[in-house]
């Protein structure tokens, strides 16, 4: 029934790279995507308040981080629990850089998604040896523990400790008439937009098809001659790269770094946004994004007593009755409509 | 270090300027106030979370009363969890969004840290935070932020003079949590001990995510040491208190004020397990029935019956948001209808020894253009085994 | 010298809670081959349950098994219901209902019990401290109670045939199934097993650390450490870890790292344990066929 589908030994369902989605259609959907991103550039800077601009960069760069994640445990199959490492290292690294060294927020961006790649090509060594369960385990603990790492008293002079540091937006070049939060939104739209494209590339190229080869037969992968150690490591650096990113725009963002707003919850956070948005999917990150922006706020206002059961139900509801996230509605809606005539 | 310093002294040094032009009116309609706030509602902290439902039900009262100045208030209060990325954005949805005229007793370090240097460089007035740090009372380069209770620093001022007036040749130990809270009372006693701090003081620090501190305990012990000041919140202030009985160690024991809660420390620890250990009050104890003929404490029974009648009596969060909303009723009514965010920052700034319902006698809340520390003073008081004893006259924080 | 011996009695005392906890971990490992991510939370929610039975005027002994006994059912109830649908899914699937049953049990708790600390009752007599006061009875009473789980843990997979069923259907679904072993049963038994001894540890931690929804948050870690450094796959291996890394984690604090990082030292003792020996010190080496 699902064809074109790859459901061996994830369980979860993944759209595959198959041959329909290199037809004609393609430069329609270019134009289509083109237009797309035209509407988001323009209709929130026109009309949303700043307050409202601010939460949808919230959920941009949310989206960027949990794509990030997606990498690594939706098409490489290994599970991170702990990529609000990631995302804190990539805060704390803009904030340094931008408050010690009076570097411009845009140089330090690169840079810390770099250093946040070199960090996770060190995590990722370990992670090799550490089958499934394993790597979780050790993620989930790394996430538990990084505020007490963050506060640590010898590298105090650079965090602020739990004071944390204080860093400044950007104003926007003068002459474009827009303010910082606009301004703000407009970047962090053109990254995820850029980053998104790069995702959707390399998981179509030779490397991504490696990459989900190894996440469903990994010893056949071995046995065809693919280097899996080199592939797994990579991915991982990638997946810390981006999430990174996404950390160093929230820093500047949200304007301040502390160890207490990266706590274990961020994590899981991060990895409620995957399943809900839809694993191995690449638009699935952008539902995530929104969801973990928005649907706290929500949750509050259904119960101020309790908004985090809500967030566990939804988590596991979404487990059971759509595995493949948001990013799966149109297919299951497409596959309700197609089974009709037959029926 | 040196370069973020002098980066916030600079950026201070614009904020502090007097402003030329106009002044700013926000949130003031000709019937309306809107004032703005957020609480832990949910989450471990949640427990603080009577606090602004005992805001809420003061100003309710208020507007039942006519209001201040011709307008009911309008108070808005929504969830930070105890985050403070959710904190930024709450504020932001408090001021952008809704466009209130002030932020009032914001809670929690961690949260209000995260939002300070917003609120200033929008200059909203950012009154009477519910957090005892001591840097809340930095006028000169957070000028719209000022906290309320006495700081967790003067605090650890009046243990250590009082101690040494006790003890002179004392050997201290110090338990402290570590973040901003415990680290304020490490600063509050090196402000009075100067340069014998460190021949006099051992330190030991916990992690919140520590299943016990008995280490720690049995470190200080080793030391010799016969003055211990445990800075600590409820669960492992009650830790501690078992733990130095269960060892026999008998020192002089000063426990910080955020943790002499009957209900969540004394009883869990044992009561007594806890006799004679040290702390100090500067508001009245809503549970002892010393306070039964107290004109002021009738009144807020009365006033809990009225618009609380669920809420538990012996929660003094509610007593907390009592006096505090008291305060802050008194600037608006100083700013005789002028709500304009530098009048309201003027009249915070001009407070003289204004008599609070609920403080204890004696403890008035003071302010001036550079006093941004609202209540300097607070009394001795002492476990009996059953009850906190006030003992002593009320004492000063030191002037550093 | 007389410091060193100090720590470390207080080291093998705060072991004993690590131990109980990583007994439980095994139990589930043994038994279904995954790591429950919610187990510390289902422990302190039986804890709560024992709390108010308690409270309600129940002998302390009844409430205890009668815990037990409720904890068996809600580790049975959420097999068959939330884990019995997701037997063929992913191993990110099953985590992920994990970490969803953390998000409800540790919310929930927060919100029907609220999250101020209670006290918890101990049987054992605390009057006379033992060791000058470096370990109470109760510590010594627990460390008893976990030894003697340990124990009958020991003799249900050694000696009967369940548990030589259980041990067979984790290890093997499909050869079990043929061999007439009711694997499904056998799951569902595996984790009402693990939610009592679950249930055992947390009533034997409450009275130490003081009982709210967040208590085995940082135990947890702890006693992930423990279960590893003694072989997952071992009972005695696992309480004799997190012995272990109670001493590592209280001498460490004391002597080496300071007491700031003392969580990194127990993520340190799973990175070390996992690629350096994962199989832990008393685990078998089990080579996974294709």
């Amino acid at each position: 029934m699902d064809a074109g589908r790859d459901r061996i030994g994830t369980g979860i369902a993944l759209p595959a790279a198959g041959a329909a989605e290199r037809s004609a259609a393609r430069p329609l959907r270019l134009l289509g995507l083109l237009g797309l991103v035209a509407v988001a550039a323009v209709l929130p800077p026109l009309f949303a308040s700043s307050y409202q601009l601010f939460q949808l960069t919230l959920a941009l760069i949310f989206a960027i981080a949990i794509l990030g994640l997606n990498i690594v445990t939706g098409f490489n199959g290994q599970i991170s629990l702990g990529h609000g490492a990631f995302y804190a290292v990539g805060a704390y690294a803009t904030a340094i850089m931008m408050s010690h060294f009076d570097l411009p927020w845009w140089e330090t961006l690169p840079v810390s998604a770099l250093i946040c790649a070199a960090f996770g090509f060190g995590i990722g060594f370990p992670a090799l040896r550490l089958g499934g369960l394993y790597l979780a385990l050790t993620t989930f603990s790394l996430a538990v523990a990084v505020p007490q790492i963050l506060k640590y008293k010898g590298v105090e002079d650079w965090t602020g400790g739990v004071q944390g540091v204080f860093i400044s937006k950007p104003d926007a070049p003068e002459g474009l008439g827009l303010d910082a939060d606009q301004f703000l939104y407009l970047v962090v739209l053109a990254f995820a937009v850029a980053i998104f494209l790069l995702a959707h590339n390399l998981l179509h190229s030779r490397i991504g098809r490696a990459m989900r080869a190894i996440r469903d037969h990994s010893i056949a992968a071995e046995a065809m001659g693919m280097d899996i150690a080199r592939i797994k490591t990579r991915t991982f650096a990638l997946s810390a790269g981006i999430t990174g990113l996404a950390g160093a725009l929230s820093a500047i963002a949200i304007e301040f770094v502390a160890p207490d707003s990266f706590s274990v919850e961020l994590s899981i956070t991060l990895f409620v946004g995957l399943v809900v948005g839809g694993v191995g999917s690449i638009v699935g990150p952008l539902f995530g994004g929104v969801f973990a922006v928005f649907v706290p706020n929500l949750a509050e206002s259904i119960s101020r007593a309790a908004p985090g059961v809500i967030y566990g139900v939804i988590l596991i509801f979404f487990l059971y009755l759509l595995p493949q996230g948001f990013a799966g509605f149109p297919q299951r809606i497409r596959a309700l409509l197609r089974r009709r005539p037959e029926g | 270090m040196m370069q973020r310093r002098t980066l916030l002294a600079a950026s201070a040094a614009m904020l502090a300027a007097p402003r030329i032009g106009a002044a700013v009116t926000v949130g003031v309609t000709a019937t309306e106030l809107k004032i703005g706030n957020f609480m832990p509602y949910s989450g471990p902290a949640s427990a603080y979370g009577v606090i602004g439902r005992g805001d809420a039900a003061y100003f309710k009262m208020i507007n039942d009363q006519g209001g201040v100045g011709g307008r009911q208030i309008n108070f808005i209060t929504y969830d930070d969890g105890y985050s403070p990325p959710r904190a930024v954005e709450q504020t932001r949805r408090l001021v952008e969004q809704d466009r209130v005229a002030l932020l009032f007793h914001t809670l929690g370090t961690p949260s209000n840290s995260a939002i300070v240097r917003y609120v200033n460089q929008r200059r909203v007035p950012h009154l009477f935070l519910a957090t005892g740090a001591d840097k809340w009372g930095n006028y000169q380069d957070t000028p719209w932020t000022i906290g309320w209770q006495p700081s967790y620093r003067t605090e650890a001022q009046i243990y250590a003079k009082w101690m040494l007036e006790q003890k002179p040749n004392a050997k201290v130990a110090l338990l402290y949590q570590n973040d901003d809270f415990g680290k304020d009372y490490v600063t509050g006693v090196k402000d009075v001990l100067g340069a014998r701090f460190d021949q006099m003081v051992t330190t030991a620090s916990y992690e919140v995510t520590d299943p016990t501190i008995d280490s720690q305990v049995v470190s200080l012990r080793g030391t010799g040491a016969d003055v211990l000041v445990t800075a600590a919140t409820p669960k492992f202030a009650a830790q501690t208190i078992r733990k130095v009985h269960d060892i026999g160690w008998q020192p002089m024991h000063f426990l910080s004020n955020v943790s002499i809660s009957i209900a969540a420390v004394m009883r869990p620890a044992g009561p007594e397990r806890g006799v004679g250990i040290i702390t100090s009050a500067y508001q009245k104890d809503i549970t002892d029935p010393v306070w039964n003929d107290d004109r002021h404490m009738q009144a807020w029974r009365e006033f809990m019956r009225k618009y609380l009648p669920e809420a538990d009596m012996s929660d003094s969060g509610y007593a907390t948001a009592y006096n505090v909303s008291f305060t802050l009723m008194q600037v608006l009514r100083q700013c005789e209808g002028d709500f304009s965010r530098e009048n309201i920052m003027r009249q915070v700034a001009n407070i003289h020894d204004l008599e609070v319902p609920l403080l204890l006698p004696g403890i008035k809340v003071s302010t001036s253009p550079t006093n941004f520390h609202p209540i300097r003073q607070m009394q001795l008081q002492k476990w009996s085994g059953a009850h906190w004893e006030r003992f002593g006259d009320v004492i000063q924080g030191a002037d550093v | 010298m007389q410091g060193l011996a100090h720590q470390l009695i207080a080291g093998i005392a705060t072991g004993g809670i690590y131990a109980s906890v990583a007994l439980a971990l095994v139990m589930i490992y043994q038994s279904t081959h995954h790591l429950n991510f919610a187990q510390g939370e289902m422990a302190t929610f039986s804890t709560y349950i024992a709390l108010t039975l308690i409270q309600a005027g129940l002998p302390y002994w009844v409430a205890f098994l009668a815990t037990l006994v409720i904890s068996f059912g809600i580790g049975v109830f959420i097999e068959r219901i939330m884990l019995r649908p997701m037997q063929n899914a992913s191993v990110l699937a099953n985590v992920g209902v994990f970490i969803g049953l953390l998000l409800v049990f540790r919310n929930a708790m927060g919100w029907i019990f609220d999250y101020t600390i209670k006290a918890f009752p101990t049987p054992f007599d605390t009057g006379t401290p033992l060791f000058g006061g470096l370990v109470s009875g109760h510590e010594l009473g627990s460390t008893a109670v976990t030894l003697v789980v340990l124990g009958l843990v020991y003799v249900f997979f050694r000696f009967t045939k369940l548990g030589l069923g259980m041990r067979a259907a984790a290890f093997n679904a499909s050869s079990s199934r043929l061999v007439g072993i009711r694997v499904g049963w056998m799951l569902a038994l595996g984790w009402g097993l693990a939610a009592a001894i679950g249930a055992i540890a947390g009533i034997m931690i409450a009275p130490v650390v003081f009982l709210e929804p967040n208590m085995m948050l940082g135990i947890l870690l702890y006693a992930f450490a423990g279960a590893l450094l003694g072989g997952i796959d071992n009972p005695g291996g696992a309480v004799l870890g997190g012995f272990l890394v109670g001493i590592i984690e209280n001498l460490g604090g004391a002597y080496l790292v300071g007491t700031e990082l003392k969580l990194t030292l127990a993520l340190g003792i799973i990175i070390c344990v996992l690629l350096v020996r994962p199989t832990g010190l008393f685990g078998r080496v089990v080579q996974s066929r294709v």
